[in-house]
């Protein structure tokens, strides 16, 4: 085959095919991801019942502020990786500010709760539950986002499909923090990971298959 | 290598908005710079003549496919450096090794001499035979033969839009092929 003819192939194609833009789809994947995890969360579990008390507490509010610290690190690098030649933004760096937070959110209530309630506080209510709502919740999200991403040339399709996760979980953890009665960052501490660690998991083999180009 | 930034760009970005004339400036002018990197690359690894064409038209099939992955923010260069990195590590894979490539090595590429005569790849030709039906028919007639649209569709009796669709699908076969060849 010559060179000269494959771009005419090319040039032909471009001509009756615009191509999709990649960020357009992205935030429209972002978008479409976070409504439909609000909408099976509000069809299944919803918000507790005491929901307007509990936004003002502090440990109520900082699960949200841990949440979305992640789904925003994790949309910054996810950008990142869909412009491989990108000399400048978020890097990886970005991701470890919602684990940051959560340290000292830690640190704060291992100072001010007596050491004597602290394994109450780790287990909690229903860690089964989180375990099982922030895959679940997470799951259109991440499907969202690996459809808007077949468009990019990742150099590591499993690494992005992983980072594609990640955002899937905090935009589910987000919404699965507003049930759950457990607040104290104790809790969150052990038993969110767990959850996002699944979806990140899952995001790595389906990217591994799916990103592939 | 600013000015041919710039031209890059600006084709580029008539591409995007339906320029077909400007999308054909953009990639004859990134070949002869995929040309010297892959040639620049394979030279430890033994690739002959059509063995470096092979790689210089699959990056520019993944260009093709992966457009719209490109940021108007973004410079063109690196972006099409970044493609060519991971085909021209593909293409080394396929032939069993694994080699660190750096990306420093597509950025600083001088164009290489136009060498003469026309070039041709071996490996396409075969993978072109892996695809089906029309979308065969289709995609050898405009890449082989050298056909344009209008002269497929007549010579194979099909509407111009089918040959379209044909030729779209065609390719993304066609990259696929390429993947499952490598595996």
């Amino acid at each position: 085959m010559k060179t000269e003819a494959l771009i005419g192939a090319l040039t032909a194609d471009a001509a009756a095919n615009k191509p999709r833009r990649l960020t357009g789809a992205f935030w429209t994947a972002v978008a479409v991801g976070t409504l439909c995890a609000a909408a099976a969360f509000a069809l299944t579990i919803g918000p507790r019942s005491d929901v307007l008390t509990a936004v003002g507490s502090v440990r109520y509010v900082f699960k949200f502020v841990v949440t979305i610290a992640l789904a925003i690190g994790a949309a910054a690098f996810l950008r990142r990786l869909t412009r491989p030649a990108a000399t400048s933004g978020a890097g990886a760096l970005a991701l470890w500010a919602a684990p940051i937070l959560l340290a000292l959110g830690v640190g704060v209530e291992l100072m001010v709760i007596p050491s004597a309630e602290w394994p109450a506080r780790v287990i909690g209510y229903n860690a089964l539950l989180c375990m099982a709502m922030i895959p679940l919740l997470a799951a259109l999200p991440l499907g969202a986002l690996l459809w808007a991403l077949r468009g990019a040339a990742p150099a590591s399709p499993a690494a992005m499909g992983a980072i594609a996760g990640v955002l899937a979980a905090a935009i589910a953890a987000t919404f699965y923090a507003a049930h759950c009665r457990d607040d104290s960052p104790l809790f969150v501490a052990v038993w969110y990971p767990i959850g996002v660690a699944i979806v990140t998991t899952a995001g790595a083999a389906l990217g591994a298959r799916l990103l592939r180009w | 290598m600013r000015h041919q930034e710039r031209d890059w760009a600006s084709w580029m970005k008539a591409a995007h908005a339906g320029d077909a004339a400007s999308y054909r400036l953009l990639l004859e002018a990134l070949t002869p710079f995929l040309r010297a990197v892959v040639r620049r690359r394979g030279a430890s690894l033994g690739l002959d003549a059509a063995d470096v064409e092979d790689v210089v038209q699959e990056t520019l099939l993944a260009i093709h496919l992966k457009r719209g992955s490109w940021d108007p923010r973004q410079p063109v260069g690196p972006w099409v450096a970044a493609i060519a990195r991971n085909k021209v590590i593909d293409a080394m894979r396929r032939r069993g090794r694994r080699i660190n490539v750096p990306i420093e090595d597509f950025l600083e590429t001088l164009p290489a001499p136009e060498p003469e005569g026309e070039l041709s790849s071996r490996e396409a030709e075969r993978l072109i035979d892996v695809l089906k039906g029309r979308q065969h028919e289709v995609v050898k007639s405009i890449t082989i033969d050298g056909e344009d649209i209008r002269g497929t569709a007549e010579r194979l009796q099909m509407s111009e839009g089918a040959v379209r669709v044909a030729l779209h699908r065609g390719l993304a076969a066609l990259s696929a092929a390429y993947r499952s060849f490598r595996e």
